[in-house]
């Protein structure tokens, strides 16, 4: 064993951490979201009564709302990045291809591999768990709506930054979703957060998604008026990302970086 | 003549530094027009430029007499591009790779259009490899096979036969050459072999510093700076600006 190998290999990762948010984030921000989310849930747990309270539905009905509005933001922003991987993007916009063309690419393509996941998590919750995700009725709807533009306009936020930042940015594409799962009421009422974070909950599409879902299995009712703002708030955002979206591409284009991004 | 390519007083920089320095110039239609100077010259920039793929910070770029920054889907479903640096995907095969681009293009009869220009840059046996299977040469005129799929009225090749083998890069440029002739496309090139610029381009533009430097047939700058080939030629221009 050479001690200076040794110390020159872990030294070389190190010099990583210096300049790279992604890693700092491994160390410092995804151990606190963990937190954040089961701490909130068991002292949710510890206050209420679960007399009455049907919680392996809303379990169940959080991770799969979950699972959508992750696997479709992970989704679009992966197809992005197929094409940063494989060193594509100069093919693709040398051709006539406009960048709305490629947005609604995109769309589509996790648009497609959501309507899998959800025959997928279908089929195993109902089989498993007797668990039906259409449970909510009518309201799978608007729910799923909400969810996918939210998750759609989380996706373009993280592909204009990699456009931005290049690469060094992805991990942003596989985590960037869970920064909002400890404020959007997932596995618990926006009740047991904190007062002073109960702003940035409503700020959430998804919140209005979570509380309804609760509302529906316990009560058997919703309140309309908070899908509807719901759905307002993520169309709002989409818009203003992919007016961010079209605005990073012009200035990426003004610095030449498109071309930097596939070599 | 009429110009395929016109740009005026073209500048592009990045923060202090000017790439691209009030660059005109011209390029003939139905002719091989070579885009030559050292590495940092500006021809990357300038062809990325004509791409729509870089900004100018200002100046016009025409292309077929129209405006790229009003014109951009237009202009670009008449042209292609093709470089070794820039690759296909490699988790496709190369009948996948062709179709998706055929498609880009708005490609008529994609199959028809695909094996007729398979039998002519010699790449029908590797239509159902894996592109990432393939060799520098193979990938080569694969590449150019993309490139030709929208029957191009203009072609922009940067380095195209940058890293073939001597027997590969003079097929490749022979296919260029008919094609070229067949299809009357134009075509800007670049390349740092000048002996390969000698033998296919019919006009070449010297820049460095972003400036356009000198232009004409290769014939008529060796005969003007006295060398004997445009090796010698390029290597007094580059040094005079160092």
């Amino acid at each position: 064993m050479n001690y200076g190998r040794i110390k020159a290999l872990v030294i070389r990762h190190l010099y990583l951490y210096q300049r790279s948010v992604p890693r700092l984030m491994d160390i410092f921000f995804w151990p606190v979201v963990d937190i954040l989310t089961w701490g909130f849930l068991t002292v949710y747990l510890q206050k209420v009564s679960l007399n009455g309270l049907n919680i392996a539905s809303i379990l169940l009905g959080a991770i799969t709302f979950w699972l959508i509005i992750q696997m479709f933001q992970q989704a679009a922003a992966v197809t992005f990045l197929e094409d940063v991987w494989e060193k594509n993007f100069l093919n693709i916009f040398v051709a006539p291809v406009k960048v709305s063309e490629f947005l609604t690419a995109t769309a589509i393509l996790a648009l497609i591999r959501i309507i899998l996941v959800m025959i997928v998590i279908s089929v195993v919750s109902l089989v498993l768990y007797q668990y039906s995700i259409f449970s909510t009725g009518i309201y799978f709807i608007p729910f799923i709506i909400i969810l996918m533009l939210f998750a759609f306009a989380i996706a373009l936020f993280n592909m204009a930054i990699i456009l931005r930042y290049g690469t060094s940015a992805q991990t942003l594409a596989f985590g960037l979703i869970f920064i909002f799962q400890p404020f959007s009421a997932v596995f618990y009422p926006v009740s047991a957060l904190p007062a002073i974070v109960h702003p940035i909950s409503y700020l959430l599409p998804s919140t209005y998604v979570f509380e309804g879902m609760r509302q529906l299995v316990n009560f058997g009712t919703i309140s309309s008026t908070d899908i509807i703002y719901g759905l307002i708030l993520a169309i709002c955002y989409v818009v203003l990302m992919i007016i961010f979206f079209f605005k990073m591409f012009a200035k990426v284009r003004v610095q030449g970086r498109l071309l930097k991004m596939d070599s | 003549m009429t110009n395929v390519i016109e740009t005026k007083n073209l500048v592009k920089k990045f923060g202090d530094f000017c790439a691209v320095d009030d660059l005109t110039l011209n390029i003939e239609e139905g002719k091989i027009t070579a885009l030559l100077g050292p590495n940092g010259a500006g021809k990357t920039t300038t062809i990325q430029m004509m791409l729509d793929i870089i900004t100018p910070t200002s100046g016009e770029i025409n292309i077929f007499g129209l405006s790229l920054h009003k014109h951009r889907e237009e202009i670009l479903a008449q042209m292609n591009f093709s470089s070794p640096y820039v690759q296909l995907p490699t988790n496709l095969t190369v009948m996948e790779n062709l179709k998706t681009f055929a498609r880009l293009y708005g490609v008529k009869n994609i199959k028809q259009r695909i094996e007729e220009l398979a039998d002519y840059f010699e790449i029908r046996n590797l239509l159902n490899k894996m592109t990432a299977s393939l060799s520098t040469g193979q990938l080569t005129r694969v590449n150019l096979t993309k490139a030709f799929l929208n029957d191009p009225k203009l072609l922009l090749l940067d380095e195209a036969t940058a890293s073939l083998d001597p027997d590969i890069a003079d097929k490749t440029r022979k296919v260029l050459k008919r094609i070229q002739k067949e299809k009357k496309v134009s075509i800007l090139y670049t390349s740092h072999n000048m002996q390969e610029i000698e033998e296919l381009c019919d006009k070449v533009i010297f820049i460095n510093n972003g400036k356009l430097r000198e232009e004409g047939t290769p014939e008529e700058l060796i005969k003007k700076f006295g060398h004997k080939d445009l090796n010698d030629v390029f290597l007094q221009i580059a040094r005079e600006d160092d």
